[in-house]
């Protein structure tokens, strides 16, 4: 398959806005007339589903969840970058674009980046004016605070709850165009297909999670906004419901997925505490500007920290990577405190885990200060662990946060189904193989508020879009689908719980495809993956019918569709023979124990097409061109 | 440890529903609520009998999608934390435990402990919000915004819309809810120029949706895991009696054509 980006050429500078420009518009009195399906009612749905709704189109919006406000953006702790240069401190729209190539390890297009970049000023602002609380200056002036990966300080934020204000943000924006009849909401309902007629994406298929109702919603164009798939691990910082089955079921419906073995992991996590853990617990990566982490230089040494001398304590960041410290991209410090713990220096009961010391600036700033930026979070370490951070350092692990992989789409953030956009964490376009820390909600807001706003309009106006209704062929059959599904799962009545099933994909993956990969481990994967799934439809147990609110059956769907995803993501894994971001490969590493990337014949977007349940899928290459930012090692020392 | 569970379950909203008592054996002091439920679930399913229906989604305290009463009080009454943020270490063994859905005409039940919040939504529809269609905005600087005001507006921001306060409330009233929205951008220079618009729009929705009237009881600022305190409903009121005052009706359209 070509795939064929649309990255404008000509001046990286002047690309969007000349972009902007050549893109054909609807007129007024016309975009009623439109149907727009949006999919996923977080950062990126909420604010397309606003802004669409704004201009004059017809907007039907889904969740799951029992309101738009759940959506997953909302649990981002840290903050958003922008490029404002607000403290003078040298940053520029074009040092930001700089920083998320880099910090990207290469594997991300620099037109789509440069534009993020631009972009992310007129966030800022936008968000502002809806009210989101951003912390302040005395002088009534917004405050920054640094983010890993960054030398700048550029991050905008709102305590320790920056995702939950710029949702609230985005929801308040959508629940304003749903007052005023240009949206629909439903709420507590689930994409489970896309309906594709003549090569165009015209529909999906909902399930109601209240009564079961299955229904095919038409429309012009559809938008999935519906997050990552860290889920595939079982135990990560992604909600209980986050899931891939809508991106997966229109991947199965011709929709590319790119780079899925690109799975961000980070650092500073709560460790795991037993076998019944449900998920993982972020804490944020600001708390790398204060805190120091650490691990005791002898291995083993199993005295409570507070008797651990600074002599024979290793602080291994800070004497690793001198010039960034503690603030090192997530990849890098995720790994650093894996090789920490394999070696023998790991901490706490499990030996999984290092510290996060706040007594040195305690000392400094005061311990006022301190509860002051970071006050919930250490609250919340508190609950959780039962341990006061004020007095004895927090342990940390790393754990699956993000997924920088996701749906191939365009520079209009199409996907290569015309007519099926995909926004924020579902589509794989601006990270690369890492993501910089205060990023997503950055990517999450550009494409939903400004970039979708113009490029659908564009499609809309030069599409040629027959005449379709509820009962087409391709409804009928979509939803043919969905039923059999359906019954298979709640046919199947065998003795296992779908949790179970979920729970030994999470460790195959994670043992395998995590924050180390080799291609011993991934072939072993590729081999048990589909044991595990054909047990899967054999023997799992979902109690019920449809025709009411079961979650074990809207589990049994999401964990499906991640037993197929999984080995996909080891398929690709296995086959980038480099290590880049967070696709570390153990046979290709510098002396150091850097990630050693392979420029030559891996600087592309491997793209995977499905062909069918017997057959492996087909692997396209988009190649990656750097013109401004040239690919060099990644240095943070 | 073993924990003595008496369960709400109630098939559809249709359904009359009744206490069913379950006998948890294996519950260890370090799991959460929820991951006590998780595993209560796995036994249930496993005897082939109906699983417990309840809302959850970021175990984080931060969605605001979870929340029951436990032994009658919301999230189960400790200081600052939702449900999933209760740990069993805060029970001893052999406790003795009543979980109920959230009790609100404006919230029915939809299964066992969850319950439908619609009606929050609605009311955030009818005038929670700033009205400024995207692209409108200018330079994030140009709004100076004093750092009090902006630690208030976060205080009352803060709000997950779980619903807690409206369960703790002998009188089922949405007050602390709609308080707190109100006031998050009333502390706003930018929530001014709608600012009793706001107030009249929510407070009327809310009365709508079946939410009874405040009586200063304060429950809903106990039980509140994001600590929102009762001030947000005297500034509501304010406004409220402010806008009532001050209401018109709205102005013939001049300039047609």
């Amino acid at each position: 398959m070509e795939l064929k980006s649309n990255v404008p050429t000509g001046p990286i500078e002047q690309a969007w806005d000349r972009h902007k420009f050549e893109l054909k518009l609807v007129n007024p009195a016309n975009k009623r007339k439109f149907n727009i399906l949006v999919v996923g009612s977080g950062l990126a749905g909420a604010s397309a589903a606003a802004s669409l709704g704004e201009l004059g189109y017809n907007v039907q919006c889904f969740c799951f969840q029992d309101s738009p406000r759940r959506a997953h953006s909302i649990a981002a702790q840290g903050g958003i970058n922008a490029a404002k240069n607000y403290h003078n401190d040298g940053d520029s729209v074009y040092r930001l674009f700089y920083d998320t190539v880099k910090g990207g390890d290469f594997r991300a297009r620099e037109g789509n980046v440069y534009r993020l970049a631009q972009l992310s000023v007129n966030i800022i602002d936008q968000c502002v004016a809806q009210g989101v609380p951003f912390a302040r200056e005395y002088g009534g002036l917004l405050d920054n605070r640094s983010f890993g990966g960054a030398q700048v300080s550029r991050t905008f934020y709102a305590r320790g709850q920056t995702g939950q204000q710029l949702l609230l943000g985005a929801y308040q924006a959508l629940e304003r165009q749903i007052g005023l009849g240009a949206v629909k909401m439903y709420p507590r309902t689930e994409m489970l297909d896309l309906v594709v007629v003549d090569g165009q994406a015209r529909g999906i298929v909902t399930r109601s999670l209240i009564d079961g109702k299955l229904e095919a919603h038409i429309g012009d164009a559809v938008i999935l906004a519906t997050g990552g798939y860290g889920n595939v691990f079982y135990l990560s910082t992604n909600a209980k419901g986050s899931n891939a089955t809508a991106i997966w079921r229109a991947y199965k419906r011709g929709a590319v997925f790119a780079n899925p073995c690109f799975t961000q992991i980070h650092p500073t996590c709560i460790p795991v505490s037993g076998d019944y853990q449900s998920k993982l617990t972020l804490m944020s990566e600001s708390l790398r500007n204060d805190g120091r982490i650490w691990v005791p230089k002898t291995p083993g040494d199993k005295r409570p920290p507070s008797q651990i001398p600074d002599s024979e304590r290793d602080y291994y960041l800070e004497r690793r990577y001198p010039s960034f410290g503690n603030l090192v991209p997530r990849d890098i410090a995720s790994r650093a405190a894996k090789t920490e713990c394999d070696s023998g220096h790991g901490v706490g009961e499990t030996s999984l885990g290092v510290y996060l010391d706040f007594t040195d600036c305690i000392k400094r700033l005061g311990k006022g200060k301190i509860s002051e930026r970071y006050g919930n979070l250490f609250e919340m370490y508190e609950r959780i662990t039962g341990e006061n951070p004020y007095e004895v350092p927090m342990r940390i692990y790393p754990a699956i946060h993000y997924t920088m992989g996701g749906l191939w789409v365009d520079y209009d953030l199409m996907s290569t189904i015309p007519g099926l956009f995909v926004l924020g964490e579902a589509n794989f376009s601006d990270h690369g193989a890492n993501r910089l820390g205060a990023s997503a909600l950055m990517q999450g807001l550009a494409d939903g508020y400004f970039i979708i706003s113009h490029t659908i309009g564009n499609y809309l106006a030069t599409a040629k879009l027959a005449e379709v209704t509820a009962d087409a062929p391709a409804a009928k059959d979509a939803i043919a689908n969905v039923v059999s599904i359906t019954r298979k799962l709640l046919g199947t009545n065998g003795t296992r719980s779908v949790d179970s099933f979920h729970r030994e994909l999470g460790k195959i993956v994670w043992d395998y495809c995590g924050m180390a990969r080799n291609e011993a481990g991934l072939k072993k994967a590729l081999s048990v993956i589909p044991t595990l799934r054909e047990e899967f439809w054999k023997t799992v147990r979902v109690l019920g019918s449809n025709e009411e609110f079961n979650q074990s059956l809207e589990k049994a769907g999401r964990v499906a569709d991640f037993l197929e995803l999984g080995e996909l993501m080891c398929l690709d894994a296995l086959e980038r023979k480099e290590s880049c971001g967070g696709h570390f490969r153990e046979e290709f590493q510098t002396p150091e124990g850097e990630a050693l990337r392979d420029d030559e014949h891996y600087s592309y977007v491997a793209a995977w097409e499905y062909r069918g349940p017997s057959a492996s899928p087909a692997l396209s290459k988009e190649p990656l061109a750097f013109d401004y930012v040239h690919p060099t090692q990644r240095s943070y020392k | 440890m073993k924990i003595i569970l008496h369960i709400w379950r109630q098939k559809s909203s249709q359904d009359k529903g009744r206490m069913v008592r379950y006998e948890h054996r294996d519950v260890n002091e370090h799991m959460s609520f929820l991951e006590m439920l998780d595993v209560l679930n796995e036994q249930l399913i496993t005897k082939g009998e109906d699983p417990i229906a309840f809302d959850h989604d970021c175990r984080e305290g931060i969605c605001g999608m979870c929340g029951f009463m436990i032994n009658g009080k919301a999230h189960g009454g400790f200081p600052r934390t939702t449900v999933c943020q209760l740990h069993m270490r805060r029970f001893k063994d052999g406790d003795e435990l009543y979980l109920e859905p959230w009790r609100a005409s404006a919230f029915p039940v939809v299964k066992d402990l969850a319950v439908n919040r619609s009606s929050f939504d609605r009311i955030i529809a009818a005038g929670g919000f700033i009205s400024v269609p995207t692209g409108s905005a200018q330079d994030a600087n140009n709004i100076l915004v004093p750092k009090q005001g902006a630690d208030l507006a976060m205080d009352a921001a803060a709000c997950i819309g779980c619903g807690a306060c409206v369960a703790a409330c002998p009188n089922a009233a949405a007050a602390l809810f709609v308080g707190a929205k109100i006031s998050h951008l009333g502390h706003l220079p930018q929530g001014q120029p709608e600012r009793h618009r706001r107030a009249l729009s929510m407070i009327r929705q809310m009365n709508v949706e079946g939410f009874a009237n405040c009586s200063n009881i304060g429950e809903c600022e106990a039980t509140c895991p994001k600590d929102i305190k009762l001030e947000v409903i005297a500034r509501s009121n304010r406004d409220f009696l402010k806008a009532s005052c001050l209401e018109r009706p709205a102005a013939e359209v001049a300039g047609v054509g």
